[in-house]
C-alpha cells in the first residue's frame, strides 16, 4: 500500500461507508491505540514517523502534542480541533479527503484524541464543502451508533465527541489561533502567543489545531509502524504527500505521491506538462502565499528543507502555475486583492500596508505605474515581513510579490515604459483585472 | 420574529457548546437558510436568543463573507475569483453572466431571480474556472456551460 490516505477514494464515486470502510481495514488504529497502547506510546509513535504538518507551517506533530499537559490534574476539556477550513487559493486536497473517505476524518481524529486524552473534537469545516459537511455528519453518526464516539469507547475508559462546526468564510479562519476565536463565537481575530493553544487554547483549555491531511495520516501510523511509513517518502520527512498543480497544464489535479517527489515529476509526469500553447515561467508551489519558483528549480524535492532551500516554502503543497500567456503584474494583483479583502484588519502595517500594495499593482495593470512605484512595493515586502505583523497572514502575502518582483522585473517595468500592460488583449490581461464593484459603463443589457 | 423550525435548528446547533455565543455563527446560518438573508430584525431575534447584544453578534456577523446581510434574489452565484481561476479565465465568465443577466457583481436581476458575488478559492482548482450557485459547484466553465447551468435555476 503506497497510498494510505487516498486508498479508498474513488472519483466521483461514493465514500466507503462504515461496513465497508471496517472491512478494509478501518479503525484498526482505534482499536489497537484503546486495547495496547498508553496514550503516551501513541504519541512517540508519531514523533519517531516524523510526521509534520500540512496545513501550511510544517510544525513537527508529535512535538506539537507533547506540550498537552497530561495526567490526572490537567485542565478538562481538552480539545481536538481539525483545522479543515481549506480557503488558501490554489489548495484543493483537503476536499478530497473529507468527501473521499469521510471515516479516515474521524478515525484519525478519535486515535489523536486519544494520544492526547482530548475530550471534544470540533472539525472547522468551510461553508462552502456541503458535500463534505454531510458525509461527515453521516459518518461520525455512524460511528456514534457502533460505539467509537461516546462514552466509553469499545469498552475502555476512554470517551469522545466529535461535532462538526461549519463557518461562513473568512481565510484568517485558518490561522489556528483566529480558529479558536471563530469557535467561541468571536470576531476571528488572532490570539497572541504564548501561550499557546497546545496548553491554553479554547476557552482557555489544553487544544491541538491540526490539518486534515496531518492527522490523516495517524491511523495509518498506528496500524502499521514508524519503519514502514518513512519508508513511504523519498526523503527525511516520513509519509506521503498530497501534491496538485492548477492553472494551463494538460491535466491539473491533486496525486498523493511520496513525500520528497521533484516539482517536475509532479509537473511533467501527473499533470502532463504545459497545455499546448503555453509555455512555463513559474510557480508557486504550495498555494497563494508561497514564493514563485522558476525553471531552475523544477528539480527539487517537494518537502520543507528542499524548497525553503529554493527560497520559498512547500506550504500546502498545492502548486499554481504561471504561463507566458498570463501577466505576471496583474497575477500579482490577484494575489493582494485576496490578501487585502482577507486581512482581518487587527494590525495596521498589514490592512493598510496590503490595500495599498493592492492599488499600486491596480495601477501599474492601467498603465499608469511610476519606476518608484516598485521601490514602494519592495519596501512594503520589507515591512510586512515575518515578525513585525501580529500573525503570518501578511508577511504570506509578501512572499509571492518579492518572488514576482524578484523573476518578472522587467514585465513590470515593461508596463511602466508601455504605459500599458502587455497583456492586456491576450488571454489574461489588464481588461481582466479585479474592478469590483464594477462601474456601471460595463453593465450590459440583457439578450 | 424566529419560526418554531429555525429555533429548533438553531438549538440543535447550541448543543454543541459550551456556551451560547459559540453558536452564533451557525444560527445565523439559519436563519441565512430559511430567509435567504439576515435581517437587522432577524439579527436582533437571534442575539436575544444568545444573550448576545445586537452590536455584538452583527460585529462577528460582519466580519464573514458568507453571512448576507442584505437582501438577495432567490438564486445567489458566487462566481471564483482566486488564482487559479483567474488563470484560467474567470474574467471571461465574470463578462458573460453579466452580460446574460445585465447586472454587476454585487447586483440583483431586477425580477430577483439571481444575485451575482465573487468568492475566493473553491477549493475545486483542479476544474478552474468554477463558481457556486446557491450550494452548488459548478466547474470547468466555459461560456457555453455557463448559459446552461443558469437554466437550471428557474
Ligand atoms: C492566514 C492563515 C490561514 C491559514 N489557513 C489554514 C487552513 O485553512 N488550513 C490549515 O490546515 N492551516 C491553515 N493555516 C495554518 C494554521 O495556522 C496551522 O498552522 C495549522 O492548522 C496547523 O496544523 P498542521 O500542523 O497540521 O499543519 C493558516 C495560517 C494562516 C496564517
Ligand atoms: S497580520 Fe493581518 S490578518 Fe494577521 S492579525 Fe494583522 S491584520 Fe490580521
Ligand atoms: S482558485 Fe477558483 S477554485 Fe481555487
Amino acid at each position: 500500500m503506497d497510498r494510505p490516505l487516498t486508498r479508498n477514494i474513488k472519483p466521483k464515486a461514493e465514500p466507503l461507508w462504515l461496513a465497508e470502510y471496517e472491512k478494509a481495514g478501518g479503525y484498526e488504529s482505534v482499536r489497537k491505540a484503546l486495547r495496547t497502547m498508553a496514550p503516551q506510546e501513541v504519541q512517540k509513535l508519531v514523533t519517531e514517523s516524523t510526521l509534520r504538518g500540512r496545513g501550511g507551517a510544517g510544525f513537527p506533530t508529535g512535538k506539537k502534542w507533547s506540550f498537552v499537559p497530561m495526567g490526572p490534574d490537567t485542565p478538562r476539556p481538552k480539545y481536538l480541533v481539525v483545522n479543515a477550513d481549506e480557503m488558501e487559493p490554489g489548495t484543493f486536497k483537503d476536499r478530497l479527503l473529507l468527501e473521499g473517505d469521510p471515516h479516515q476524518m474521524i478515525e484519525s481524529m478519535i486515535v489523536s484524541a486519544y494520544a492526547i486524552q482530548a475530550d471534544v473534537g470540533y472539525i472547522f469545516l468551510r461553508m462552502e464543502y456541503g458535500i463534505a459537511a454531510a458525509r461527515l455528519r453521516k459518518a461520525i453518526k455512524e460511528a456514534r451508533a457502533k460505539g467509537y464516539l461516546g462514552r466509553n469507547l469499545l469498552g475502555s475508559d476512554f470517551s469522545f465527541e466529535i461535532y462538526l462546526h461549519s463557518s461562513a468564510g473568512r481565510y484568517i479562519c485558518g490561522e489556528e489561533t483566529a480558529l479558536l476565536n471563530a469557535l467561541e463565537g468571536k470576531r476571528a481575530i488572532p490570539r497572541a502567543k504564548p501561550p499557546f493553544p497546545q496548553v491554553v487554547g479554547l476557552w482557555g483549555k489544553p487544544t491541538i489545531v491540526q490539518n486534515v491531511e496531518t492527522l490523516c495520516n495517524v491511523p495509518h501510523i498506528i496500524t502499521h509502524g514508524v519503519e514502514w511509513y518513512r519508508r513511504l517518502s523519498r526523503g527525511k520527512d516520513g509519509g506521503t504527500k498530497i501534491y496538485g498543480v492548477s492553472g494551463n497544464v494538460k491535466r491539473p489535479g491533486a496525486w498523493e505521491l511520496p513525500m520528497g517527489t521533484s516539482i517536475r515529476e509532479i509537473l511533467e509526469e501527473h499533470a502532463g506538462g504545459m497545455r499546448d500553447g503555453f509555455a512555463f515561467r513559474g510557480l508557486l508551489p504550495g498555494g497563494a502565499s508561497t514564493a514563485m519558483l522558476v525553471e531552475e528549480h523544477l528539480d527539487l524535492p517537494m518537502d520543507f528543507e528542499s524548497i525553503a532551500q529554493g527560497g520559498s516554502r512547500m506550504g500546502t503543497g498545492t502548486m499554481i502555475v504561471l504561463d507566458d500567456q498570463t501577466c505576471p503584474v496583474g497575477f500579482a494583483q490577484n494575489l493582494e486583492h485576496f490578501f487585502a479583502q482577507e486581512s482581518c484588519g487587527w494590525c495596521t502595517p498589514c490592512w493598510e500596508g496590503l490595500s495599498w500594495t493592492e492599488r499600486i499593482l491596480q495601477s501599474l495593470e492601467e498603465g499608469q505605474g511610476r519606476m518608484e512605484e516598485l521601490d514602494v512595493l519592495t519596501m512594503h515586502t520589507k515591512l510586512l515581513a515575518p515578525g513585525r505583523t501580529f500573525c503570518a497572514l501578511a508577511p504570506g502575502a509578501m512572499d509571492p510579490l518579492q518572488s514576482l518582483l524578484k523573476y518578472c522585473r522587467v514585465d513590470f517595468e515593461r508596463h511602466i515604459h508601455e504605459k500599458r500592460c502587455p497583456w492586456r488583449d491576450g488571454h489574461n490581461g489588464a481588461d481582466g483585472a479585479r474592478t469590483w464593484p464594477v462601474s456601471s459603463s460595463m453593465i450590459v443589457p440583457t439578450r | 420574529m424566529l419560526s418554531d423550525a429555525e429555533r429548533a435548528e438553531i438549538e440543535e446547533e447550541l448543543s454543541h457548546y459550551p456556551d451560547k455565543q459559540a453558536g452564533c455563527v451557525e444560527a445565523l446560518k439559519v436563519v441565512q437558510r430559511h430567509r435567504g438573508w439576515v435581517s437587522d430584525e432577524n439579527l436582533k431575534s437571534v442575539a436575544a436568543l444568545l444573550g448576545m447584544t445586537s452590536d455584538e453578534l452583527d460585529s462577528v456577523a460582519t466580519f464573514y463573507n458568507l453571512i448576507l446581510r442584505k437582501p438577495v434574489g432567490r438564486h445567489v452565484i458566487f462566481l471564483c475569483d482566486s488564482i487559479s481561476c483567474w488563470v484560467c479565465g474567470c474574467d471571461a465568465m465574470r463578462k458573460s453572466l453579466q452580460s446574460l443577466l445585465g447586472i454587476s457583481m454585487g447586483e440583483t436581476t431586477p425580477d430577483g431571480r439571481f444575485t451575482l458575488l465573487p468568492i475566493v478559492c473553491l477549493g475545486a482548482c483542479d476544474h478552474a474556472p468554477t463558481m457556486m450557485v446557491n450550494d452548488d459547484l459548478h466547474e470547468d466553465l466555459t461560456i457555453e456551460k455557463v448559459d446552461r447551468v443558469l437554466e437550471q435555476y428557474p
